[in-house]
Protein backbone atom coordinates (compact mmCIF):
# COMPACT_ATOMS: atom_id res chain seq x y z
CA UNK A 1 0.00 0.00 0.00
CA UNK A 2 1.19 3.25 -1.24
CA UNK A 3 -0.92 5.71 0.74
CA UNK A 4 -0.32 9.45 0.68
CA UNK A 5 0.57 11.19 4.24
CA UNK A 6 -1.20 13.70 5.62
CA UNK A 7 1.21 16.34 4.35
CA UNK A 8 1.29 14.70 0.75
CA UNK A 9 -2.21 15.57 0.77
CA UNK A 10 -2.26 19.48 1.51
CA UNK A 11 1.32 20.30 -0.47
CA UNK A 12 0.68 22.10 -2.92
CA UNK A 13 3.15 20.29 -5.16
CA UNK A 14 2.07 17.35 -7.58
CA UNK A 15 -0.19 14.97 -6.30
CA UNK A 16 -1.09 17.47 -3.57
CA UNK A 17 -4.46 18.87 -2.85
CA UNK A 18 -3.01 22.32 -1.38
CA UNK A 19 -4.43 24.06 -4.16
CA UNK A 20 -7.64 22.82 -4.86
CA UNK A 21 -8.61 22.84 -1.20
CA UNK A 22 -7.49 26.15 -0.82
CA UNK A 23 -9.43 27.59 -3.94
CA UNK A 24 -12.83 25.42 -2.39
CA UNK A 25 -12.04 27.61 0.74
CA UNK A 26 -12.23 30.84 -1.24
CA UNK A 27 -15.32 29.84 -2.71
CA UNK A 28 -16.92 29.00 0.52
CA UNK A 29 -15.95 32.23 1.41
CA UNK A 30 -17.57 33.63 -1.66
CA UNK A 31 -20.88 31.42 -1.62
CA UNK A 32 -21.18 33.04 1.96
CA UNK A 33 -20.41 36.53 1.39
CA UNK A 34 -23.35 36.19 -1.51
CA UNK A 35 -25.64 34.58 0.15
CA UNK A 36 -25.02 36.81 3.53
CA UNK A 37 -25.37 40.15 1.28
CA UNK A 38 -28.56 39.06 -0.07
CA UNK A 39 -30.03 38.42 3.70
CA UNK A 40 -28.53 41.79 4.31
CA UNK A 41 -30.83 43.22 1.24
CA UNK A 42 -33.55 41.23 2.32
CA UNK A 43 -33.48 41.80 6.24
CA UNK A 44 -33.25 45.91 5.51
CA UNK A 45 -36.42 45.38 3.55
CA UNK A 46 -38.14 42.53 6.19
CA UNK A 47 -37.58 44.96 8.89
CA UNK A 48 -37.97 48.36 7.56
CA UNK A 49 -42.02 46.34 6.79
CA UNK A 50 -42.17 45.10 10.58
CA UNK A 51 -41.39 48.80 11.62
CA UNK A 52 -42.77 51.18 9.27
CA UNK A 53 -44.89 49.27 6.88
CA UNK A 54 -48.59 48.81 6.81
CA UNK A 55 -50.80 46.29 8.25
CA UNK A 56 -50.61 43.80 4.98
CA UNK A 57 -46.89 43.92 4.86
CA UNK A 58 -46.40 43.68 8.74
CA UNK A 59 -47.83 40.51 8.30
CA UNK A 60 -45.76 38.97 5.44
CA UNK A 61 -42.91 40.03 6.88
CA UNK A 62 -43.70 38.24 10.28
CA UNK A 63 -44.75 35.38 8.21
CA UNK A 64 -41.72 35.06 6.50
CA UNK A 65 -39.29 35.42 10.00
CA UNK A 66 -40.98 32.92 11.15
CA UNK A 67 -41.53 30.42 8.90
CA UNK A 68 -37.80 30.93 7.64
CA UNK A 69 -36.17 30.68 11.28
CA UNK A 70 -38.46 27.67 11.44
CA UNK A 71 -37.59 25.00 8.82
CA UNK A 72 -34.27 23.22 8.22
CA UNK A 73 -32.11 25.23 5.81
CA UNK A 74 -31.69 22.12 3.89
CA UNK A 75 -35.03 21.99 2.48
CA UNK A 76 -35.04 25.57 1.75
CA UNK A 77 -31.78 24.83 -0.81
CA UNK A 78 -33.56 22.08 -2.18
CA UNK A 79 -36.63 24.37 -2.96
CA UNK A 80 -34.38 26.59 -4.58
CA UNK A 81 -32.07 24.21 -6.54
CA UNK A 82 -34.81 22.28 -7.45
CA UNK A 83 -37.16 24.56 -7.60
CA UNK A 84 -35.65 26.85 -9.50
CA UNK A 85 -34.63 24.18 -11.98
CA UNK A 86 -37.82 23.26 -12.50
CA UNK A 87 -39.22 26.97 -12.74
CA UNK A 88 -35.99 27.77 -15.28
CA UNK A 89 -37.00 24.81 -17.69
CA UNK A 90 -40.68 25.99 -17.95
CA UNK A 91 -39.61 29.22 -18.30
CA UNK A 92 -37.12 27.77 -20.75
CA UNK A 93 -39.90 25.31 -22.75
CA UNK A 94 -42.10 29.12 -22.94
CA UNK A 95 -39.29 30.55 -25.03
CA UNK A 96 -38.79 27.23 -27.22
CA UNK A 97 -35.72 25.45 -25.55
CA UNK A 98 -35.82 21.75 -25.06
CA UNK A 99 -35.19 19.83 -21.99
CA UNK A 100 -34.32 20.43 -18.97
CA UNK A 101 -32.00 23.42 -17.96
CA UNK A 102 -30.65 23.43 -14.57
CA UNK A 103 -29.97 26.51 -12.04
CA UNK A 104 -26.38 27.28 -11.34
CA UNK A 105 -26.00 25.28 -8.28
CA UNK A 106 -23.70 28.68 -6.86
CA UNK A 107 -26.92 30.85 -7.80
CA UNK A 108 -29.88 28.64 -6.58
CA UNK A 109 -27.30 27.87 -3.26
CA UNK A 110 -26.59 31.29 -2.36
CA UNK A 111 -29.86 32.36 -2.84
CA UNK A 112 -31.13 29.65 -0.37
CA UNK A 113 -28.34 30.32 1.83
CA UNK A 114 -29.48 34.24 1.33
CA UNK A 115 -33.01 33.75 2.43
CA UNK A 116 -32.63 31.92 5.42
CA UNK A 117 -29.90 34.58 7.07
CA UNK A 118 -32.52 36.96 5.46
CA UNK A 119 -35.21 36.02 9.06
CA UNK A 120 -32.01 36.61 11.04
CA UNK A 121 -30.93 39.61 9.87
CA UNK A 122 -33.97 41.29 10.01
CA UNK A 123 -34.57 40.48 13.49
CA UNK A 124 -31.03 41.72 14.29
CA UNK A 125 -31.52 45.07 12.08
CA UNK A 126 -34.90 45.48 14.10
CA UNK A 127 -33.23 45.18 17.74
CA UNK A 128 -30.21 47.57 16.35
CA UNK A 129 -32.75 50.20 15.08
CA UNK A 130 -34.86 50.62 18.67
CA UNK A 131 -31.28 51.65 19.74
CA UNK A 132 -31.43 54.69 17.78
CA UNK A 133 -32.55 58.01 19.60
CA UNK A 134 -35.76 58.90 18.60
CA UNK A 135 -35.00 62.79 19.35
CA UNK A 136 -31.65 62.04 16.08
CA UNK A 137 -34.66 61.14 13.19
CA UNK A 138 -36.50 63.58 14.36
CA UNK A 139 -33.05 66.33 14.23
CA UNK A 140 -32.82 65.00 10.64
CA UNK A 141 -36.22 65.74 9.40
CA UNK A 142 -36.33 69.21 10.84
CA UNK A 143 -33.16 69.79 9.16
CA UNK A 144 -35.27 69.20 5.87
CA UNK A 145 -33.34 65.61 5.15
CA UNK A 146 -35.21 63.64 2.39
CA UNK A 147 -35.83 59.85 3.63
CA UNK A 148 -33.09 58.16 1.91
CA UNK A 149 -30.65 61.10 3.14
CA UNK A 150 -31.61 60.82 6.79
CA UNK A 151 -31.67 56.67 6.03
CA UNK A 152 -28.25 56.90 4.28
CA UNK A 153 -26.88 59.09 6.67
CA UNK A 154 -28.72 59.03 10.21
CA UNK A 155 -30.80 56.03 10.38
CA UNK A 156 -27.66 53.12 8.30
CA UNK A 157 -24.60 54.36 10.26
CA UNK A 158 -26.15 54.80 13.63
CA UNK A 159 -28.05 51.11 13.36
CA UNK A 160 -25.05 49.14 12.22
CA UNK A 161 -23.43 50.09 15.17
CA UNK A 162 -25.61 47.99 17.16
CA UNK A 163 -25.96 45.63 14.91
CA UNK A 164 -22.79 44.76 14.40
CA UNK A 165 -22.45 42.19 16.73
CA UNK A 166 -25.47 40.69 15.80
CA UNK A 167 -24.60 40.96 12.14
CA UNK A 168 -21.42 39.06 13.04
CA UNK A 169 -22.89 36.22 14.33
CA UNK A 170 -25.28 35.65 11.64
CA UNK A 171 -22.08 35.63 9.22
CA UNK A 172 -20.91 32.58 11.64
CA UNK A 173 -24.43 30.79 10.71
CA UNK A 174 -23.70 31.69 7.27
CA UNK A 175 -20.43 30.24 6.87
CA UNK A 176 -21.19 27.25 8.44
CA UNK A 177 -24.57 26.99 6.55
CA UNK A 178 -22.94 27.63 2.91
CA UNK A 179 -21.43 23.61 3.98
CA UNK A 180 -24.71 22.96 2.77
CA UNK A 181 -24.73 24.08 -0.54
CA UNK A 182 -22.50 20.89 -1.28
CA UNK A 183 -25.38 19.14 -1.94
CA UNK A 184 -25.94 21.23 -5.24
CA UNK A 185 -22.38 20.22 -6.57
CA UNK A 186 -20.55 23.41 -6.22
CA UNK A 187 -17.05 22.77 -5.36
CA UNK A 188 -16.97 24.72 -2.04
CA UNK A 189 -14.68 23.64 0.60
CA UNK A 190 -17.35 20.48 1.85
CA UNK A 191 -17.93 19.26 -1.90
CA UNK A 192 -13.92 19.62 -2.27
CA UNK A 193 -12.75 17.29 0.83
CA UNK A 194 -15.58 14.59 -0.27
CA UNK A 195 -14.04 14.53 -3.96
CA UNK A 196 -10.42 14.12 -2.32
CA UNK A 197 -12.05 11.75 0.21
CA UNK A 198 -13.71 9.83 -2.77
CA UNK A 199 -10.15 9.50 -4.58
CA UNK A 200 -7.60 8.93 -1.96
CA UNK A 201 -9.71 6.66 0.31
CA UNK A 202 -8.83 9.21 3.30
CA UNK A 203 -11.81 10.67 4.43
CA UNK A 204 -10.52 11.43 8.15
CA UNK A 205 -8.20 13.52 6.59
CA UNK A 206 -9.47 15.55 4.22
CA UNK A 207 -12.59 16.31 6.56
CA UNK A 208 -10.23 17.10 9.05
CA UNK A 209 -8.78 19.81 6.78
CA UNK A 210 -11.84 20.56 5.44
CA UNK A 211 -12.94 21.50 9.35
CA UNK A 212 -9.43 23.16 9.97
CA UNK A 213 -10.21 25.37 7.36
CA UNK A 214 -13.82 26.52 8.38
CA UNK A 215 -12.23 27.25 11.78
CA UNK A 216 -9.39 29.13 10.24
CA UNK A 217 -12.18 31.42 8.03
CA UNK A 218 -14.16 31.98 11.39
CA UNK A 219 -11.40 33.09 13.44
CA UNK A 220 -10.44 35.37 10.70
CA UNK A 221 -13.63 37.06 10.43
CA UNK A 222 -14.10 37.13 13.86
CA UNK A 223 -11.06 39.13 14.38
CA UNK A 224 -11.93 41.38 11.35
CA UNK A 225 -15.40 41.90 12.75
CA UNK A 226 -14.11 43.58 16.33
CA UNK A 227 -11.99 45.59 14.40
CA UNK A 228 -15.18 46.52 12.67
CA UNK A 229 -17.35 46.87 16.23
CA UNK A 230 -14.40 49.00 17.39
CA UNK A 231 -14.51 51.61 14.29
CA UNK A 232 -17.99 51.70 14.22
CA UNK A 233 -18.36 52.77 17.83
CA UNK A 234 -15.87 55.23 18.25
CA UNK A 235 -17.27 58.29 20.31
CA UNK A 236 -19.55 55.35 22.54
CA UNK A 237 -18.89 56.78 25.78
CA UNK A 238 -18.84 52.81 27.80
CA UNK A 239 -20.34 53.08 31.21
CA UNK B 1 -54.68 21.62 -6.90
CA UNK B 2 -53.87 17.84 -6.86
CA UNK B 3 -54.89 16.98 -2.94
CA UNK B 4 -54.23 13.64 -3.94
CA UNK B 5 -50.75 14.01 -3.95
CA UNK B 6 -50.44 16.26 -1.42
CA UNK B 7 -52.12 13.86 0.81
CA UNK B 8 -50.10 11.13 -0.23
CA UNK B 9 -46.99 13.08 0.35
CA UNK B 10 -48.30 13.95 3.99
CA UNK B 11 -49.10 10.36 4.94
CA UNK B 12 -45.10 9.51 3.58
CA UNK B 13 -43.68 12.27 5.49
CA UNK B 14 -45.85 11.80 8.61
CA UNK B 15 -44.59 8.63 8.88
CA UNK B 16 -41.24 10.08 8.92
CA UNK B 17 -41.87 12.15 12.07
CA UNK B 18 -40.59 9.10 14.71
CA UNK B 19 -37.18 8.94 13.14
CA UNK B 20 -36.71 12.87 13.16
CA UNK B 21 -37.67 13.26 17.02
CA UNK B 22 -35.72 10.28 17.80
CA UNK B 23 -33.06 11.50 16.66
CA UNK B 24 -33.89 15.26 18.10
CA UNK B 25 -34.46 13.57 21.52
CA UNK B 26 -31.62 11.24 21.78
CA UNK B 27 -29.20 13.83 20.83
CA UNK B 28 -30.73 16.46 23.31
CA UNK B 29 -30.70 14.29 26.49
CA UNK B 30 -27.43 13.14 25.65
CA UNK B 31 -26.13 16.61 24.34
CA UNK B 32 -27.07 17.86 27.62
CA UNK B 33 -25.55 15.32 29.70
CA UNK B 34 -22.32 16.40 27.48
CA UNK B 35 -22.97 20.16 27.98
CA UNK B 36 -23.14 19.91 31.76
CA UNK B 37 -20.41 18.23 32.19
CA UNK B 38 -18.52 20.69 30.22
CA UNK B 39 -19.45 23.57 31.45
CA UNK B 40 -18.41 22.30 35.09
CA UNK B 41 -15.02 21.89 33.58
CA UNK B 42 -15.14 25.86 32.19
CA UNK B 43 -16.20 26.83 35.75
CA UNK B 44 -14.31 24.43 37.58
CA UNK B 45 -11.28 26.90 37.91
CA UNK B 46 -8.18 24.42 36.96
CA UNK B 47 -6.96 25.52 33.94
CA UNK B 48 -6.45 22.07 32.51
CA UNK B 49 -10.17 21.43 32.71
CA UNK B 50 -10.92 24.96 31.39
CA UNK B 51 -8.92 25.02 28.65
CA UNK B 52 -9.71 21.46 27.49
CA UNK B 53 -13.52 22.63 27.79
CA UNK B 54 -12.99 25.76 25.70
CA UNK B 55 -10.61 23.96 23.03
CA UNK B 56 -13.57 21.60 22.75
CA UNK B 57 -16.63 24.28 22.08
CA UNK B 58 -14.13 26.48 19.76
CA UNK B 59 -13.83 23.60 17.28
CA UNK B 60 -17.58 22.23 17.39
CA UNK B 61 -19.37 25.51 17.48
CA UNK B 62 -17.13 26.64 14.96
CA UNK B 63 -17.12 24.11 11.79
CA UNK B 64 -20.18 22.99 10.08
CA UNK B 65 -22.22 20.38 11.71
CA UNK B 66 -22.01 18.38 8.34
CA UNK B 67 -17.94 18.38 8.42
CA UNK B 68 -18.61 16.51 11.79
CA UNK B 69 -21.56 13.97 10.65
CA UNK B 70 -19.27 13.21 7.61
CA UNK B 71 -15.76 12.81 9.86
CA UNK B 72 -17.38 10.52 12.24
CA UNK B 73 -19.64 8.44 9.45
CA UNK B 74 -17.11 8.46 6.99
CA UNK B 75 -13.68 9.57 8.29
CA UNK B 76 -13.81 6.66 11.52
CA UNK B 77 -13.78 3.85 9.18
CA UNK B 78 -10.69 4.84 8.01
CA UNK B 79 -8.75 3.28 11.10
CA UNK B 80 -8.58 -0.61 10.90
CA UNK B 81 -8.11 0.05 15.14
CA UNK B 82 -12.00 1.49 15.09
CA UNK B 83 -13.29 -0.89 12.53
CA UNK B 84 -12.26 -3.93 15.05
CA UNK B 85 -13.24 -2.22 18.20
CA UNK B 86 -16.43 -3.72 19.97
CA UNK B 87 -17.46 -0.19 18.71
CA UNK B 88 -17.78 -0.76 14.91
CA UNK B 89 -21.49 -2.57 15.38
CA UNK B 90 -22.52 1.17 16.45
CA UNK B 91 -20.52 3.22 14.08
CA UNK B 92 -21.14 1.14 11.56
CA UNK B 93 -24.43 2.37 11.47
CA UNK B 94 -25.48 6.01 10.02
CA UNK B 95 -27.83 6.24 13.16
CA UNK B 96 -25.71 6.14 15.89
CA UNK B 97 -23.25 8.06 13.60
CA UNK B 98 -25.73 10.89 13.50
CA UNK B 99 -26.60 10.92 17.14
CA UNK B 100 -22.91 10.93 17.69
CA UNK B 101 -22.40 13.83 16.12
CA UNK B 102 -25.69 15.79 17.04
CA UNK B 103 -24.47 15.01 20.35
CA UNK B 104 -21.41 16.31 20.28
CA UNK B 105 -22.47 19.39 18.48
CA UNK B 106 -25.15 20.62 20.71
CA UNK B 107 -23.67 19.66 23.51
CA UNK B 108 -20.67 22.42 22.69
CA UNK B 109 -23.72 25.03 22.44
CA UNK B 110 -25.70 24.20 25.17
CA UNK B 111 -22.66 23.99 27.47
CA UNK B 112 -21.83 27.97 27.20
CA UNK B 113 -25.79 28.14 27.61
CA UNK B 114 -25.61 26.15 31.47
CA UNK B 115 -22.68 27.89 32.06
CA UNK B 116 -24.61 31.30 31.67
CA UNK B 117 -27.32 29.74 34.01
CA UNK B 118 -24.72 28.98 36.56
CA UNK B 119 -23.05 32.59 36.76
CA UNK B 120 -26.42 33.99 36.76
CA UNK B 121 -26.94 32.69 39.76
CA UNK B 122 -27.16 35.70 42.38
CA UNK B 123 -23.91 35.45 44.99
CA UNK B 124 -26.41 36.48 47.69
CA UNK B 125 -28.18 32.97 47.25
CA UNK B 126 -25.31 30.54 47.66
CA UNK B 127 -24.05 32.79 50.64
CA UNK B 128 -27.64 31.96 51.92
CA UNK B 129 -27.73 28.38 51.25
CA UNK B 130 -24.31 27.75 52.71
CA UNK B 131 -25.21 30.18 55.72
CA UNK B 132 -28.16 27.55 56.45
CA UNK B 133 -25.71 24.69 56.35
CA UNK B 134 -26.83 23.09 53.20
CA UNK B 135 -24.02 20.54 52.12
CA UNK B 136 -22.72 21.47 48.62
CA UNK B 137 -24.56 18.61 47.04
CA UNK B 138 -28.01 20.17 48.69
CA UNK B 139 -27.13 23.36 47.58
CA UNK B 140 -26.38 22.38 44.20
CA UNK B 141 -29.94 20.42 44.11
CA UNK B 142 -32.08 22.98 45.72
CA UNK B 143 -30.72 26.34 44.95
CA UNK B 144 -28.00 26.80 41.95
CA UNK B 145 -29.50 23.95 39.80
CA UNK B 146 -33.20 25.44 39.78
CA UNK B 147 -31.92 28.88 39.68
CA UNK B 148 -29.78 28.38 36.37
CA UNK B 149 -32.71 26.09 34.96
CA UNK B 150 -34.76 29.00 34.85
CA UNK B 151 -31.75 31.52 33.56
CA UNK B 152 -30.67 29.13 31.04
CA UNK B 153 -34.18 27.52 29.78
CA UNK B 154 -35.10 30.69 26.83
CA UNK B 155 -31.69 30.45 25.67
CA UNK B 156 -31.97 26.29 25.56
CA UNK B 157 -35.27 26.68 23.84
CA UNK B 158 -33.69 27.98 20.89
CA UNK B 159 -31.28 25.74 21.13
CA UNK B 160 -33.59 22.86 20.77
CA UNK B 161 -35.31 24.41 17.51
CA UNK B 162 -31.86 24.52 16.37
CA UNK B 163 -31.37 20.43 16.78
CA UNK B 164 -34.47 19.47 15.43
CA UNK B 165 -33.92 21.83 12.34
CA UNK B 166 -30.38 20.13 12.58
CA UNK B 167 -31.79 16.43 12.14
CA UNK B 168 -32.41 17.30 8.62
CA UNK B 169 -28.98 17.33 7.54
CA UNK B 170 -28.54 13.48 8.43
CA UNK B 171 -30.64 12.95 5.39
CA UNK B 172 -27.28 12.86 3.88
CA UNK B 173 -26.24 10.21 5.24
CA UNK B 174 -29.09 7.87 4.21
CA UNK B 175 -31.59 8.66 7.40
CA UNK B 176 -34.60 8.76 6.29
CA UNK B 177 -36.23 11.43 8.47
CA UNK B 178 -38.29 14.10 7.19
CA UNK B 179 -36.14 15.82 4.74
CA UNK B 180 -34.70 12.82 3.79
CA UNK B 181 -38.13 11.14 2.56
CA UNK B 182 -38.98 14.83 1.47
CA UNK B 183 -35.91 14.74 -0.69
CA UNK B 184 -36.33 10.91 -2.27
CA UNK B 185 -40.41 12.56 -3.03
CA UNK B 186 -38.57 15.61 -4.92
CA UNK B 187 -36.09 13.27 -7.05
CA UNK B 188 -39.10 10.96 -7.69
CA UNK B 189 -41.79 13.33 -9.00
CA UNK B 190 -40.00 16.64 -9.38
CA UNK B 191 -42.84 18.41 -7.34
CA UNK B 192 -40.37 20.60 -5.48
CA UNK B 193 -42.80 23.33 -4.28
CA UNK B 194 -45.55 20.88 -3.27
CA UNK B 195 -43.24 18.64 -1.01
CA UNK B 196 -41.30 21.87 0.41
CA UNK B 197 -44.99 23.09 2.17
CA UNK B 198 -46.14 20.06 3.45
CA UNK B 199 -42.56 19.16 4.64
CA UNK B 200 -42.29 22.81 5.66
CA UNK B 201 -45.42 22.85 7.62
CA UNK B 202 -44.50 19.59 9.69
CA UNK B 203 -41.43 21.04 10.62
CA UNK B 204 -42.96 24.25 12.06
CA UNK B 205 -46.08 22.21 13.66
CA UNK B 206 -43.47 20.45 15.89
CA UNK B 207 -41.37 23.62 16.23
CA UNK B 208 -44.58 25.24 17.13
CA UNK B 209 -45.67 22.46 19.84
CA UNK B 210 -41.53 22.41 21.00
CA UNK B 211 -41.87 26.39 21.55
CA UNK B 212 -45.24 26.11 23.59
CA UNK B 213 -44.18 23.53 25.79
CA UNK B 214 -40.46 25.77 26.60
CA UNK B 215 -43.10 28.74 27.42
CA UNK B 216 -45.41 26.50 29.53
CA UNK B 217 -41.90 25.31 31.56
CA UNK B 218 -40.63 28.69 31.30
CA UNK B 219 -44.19 29.64 33.27
CA UNK B 220 -44.25 26.77 35.61
CA UNK B 221 -40.43 27.90 36.59
CA UNK B 222 -41.07 31.50 37.42
CA UNK B 223 -44.00 31.93 40.06
CA UNK B 224 -42.46 34.77 41.45
CA UNK B 225 -43.00 37.14 37.72
CA UNK B 226 -46.85 35.93 37.95
CA UNK B 227 -49.41 38.23 39.17
CA UNK B 228 -51.10 36.73 42.35
CA UNK B 229 -53.89 34.81 41.45
CA UNK B 230 -56.78 35.69 44.00
CA UNK B 231 -56.64 38.57 46.63
CA UNK B 232 -56.80 41.26 44.19
CA UNK B 233 -58.82 44.23 44.98
CA UNK B 234 -59.56 46.85 42.52
CA UNK B 235 -60.39 50.03 44.50
CA UNK B 236 -62.86 52.75 42.92
CA UNK B 237 -59.78 54.48 41.61
CA UNK B 238 -59.17 51.59 39.57
CA UNK B 239 -55.82 50.59 41.20
CA UNK B 240 -55.13 47.04 41.60
CA UNK B 241 -54.21 46.20 45.12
Amino acid sequence: MNEPGFLDIISFGPGGWGAALLAAALMTVAVAVTGFTAGGIIGIFAAWAKISGGRALRVIADGYTTVLRGIPELLVIYLFYFGGSALVTAVGKYFGAEGFIGLPGFLAGSLAVGVTSGAFHTEVFRGAFRTVNKGELEAATACGMSPWLKFRRIIAPLTLRHALPGLGNVWQVVLKESALVSVTGVVELLRQAQIGAGSTGLPFDFFLIAGALYLAISTFSGFVLRLGERRLSRGVRRG
Amino acid sequence: MDWAFLSETFRNLVSAIPLTLKLGALSMVLGSILATLLALMRLSGIRALDGVARLYIFVFRGTPLLVQIFLIYYGLGQFPAVRHSFLWPFLREPYWCAILALTLNTGAYVAEIIRGGLLAVPAGQIEAARACGMSPWLRFRRIVMPLAIRQALPAYGNEVIAIVKATSLTSIITLMEVTGVAARIIAETYRTVEVFVVAGAIYLAINFVLTRLIMLAEYRLTPHLRQPPQGRLVSAKGETR
